[in-house]
């Protein structure tokens, strides 16, 4: 039997709001921007770096609490995770599509400016 | 324990009644990481992440066992048909 309590707690919530809300623009992936473990955290890490935005980076791959903590703050299932002023983004292909058709720039740039 | 394309692809039927679907193994056979395209009515009115978040709640009981999902497309039929159009349109000759 395996009993499935909630991985985010009220503080781990808490703590979460104020990460994502830390900096304009906040990335949640596997590895660092330096050394990207995963293909598609790799893609959203080269996009951000082309944007010319700074952006802070959690590896997901160090703390599996967070991990598991992260994906329901986010209701999102994988992970990279893109949050632009404070609020949730998308993954990696949504990032992807707005990177080709300018809707990323313009928010990173909105978001930056504000 | 896999997921096999077929198991994704009948979710996917049934929870969204996609007018068109298609459903890429891209994992070699293992059955953990797959590419989708999807075009349902369903998707009318909504966001790219909220279409993109229908997916994935379609498939929470699959995802524990995928690691990679990548949704390609998520469209309406009406913008499916637009798009078909604009690939036919542009391989005709001049």
């Amino acid at each position: 039997y395996v009993c499935s309590l909630p991985a985010l707690t009220p503080e781990l919530k808490c703590t979460l709001d104020k990460v994502v809300k830390s900096h304009k623009v906040v990335l949640f992936m596997k590895g660092t921007k330096d050394f990207p473990q995963c293909g598609f955290s790799n893609t959203v890490v080269q996009i951000l770096k082309s944007l010319n935005v700074p952006f802070e980076t959690l590896n997901m791959l160090e703390n599996e609490v967070l991990r598991q903590a992260s994906k329901e703050y986010s209701s999102w299932p994988t992970f990279p995770q893109l949050y632009i002023d404070g609020e949730f983004f998308g993954g990696c292909d949504i990032t992807v599509e707005a990177y080709k058709n300018g809707q990323l720039q313009e928010l990173v740039e909105k978001a930056i400016c504000s | 324990m896999g997921v096999t394309k077929e198991e994704v692809e009948a979710t996917l039927t049934s929870k969204l009644k996609p007018s068109h679907i298609e459903v890429t193994d891209t994992s070699g056979g293992c059955g953990a990481s797959f590419e989708i395209e999807i075009v349902s009515e369903q998707f009318e009115g909504k966001r790219l992440l909220e279409r993109h978040r229908m997916v994935n709640t379609a498939l929470a009981e699959e995802m524990k066992n995928i690691h990679a999902l990548s949704i390609k497309k998520s469209l309406t039929p009406a913008q499916w048909k637009q798009q078909q159009e604009a690939e036919s349109n542009n391989t005709e000759p001049a």
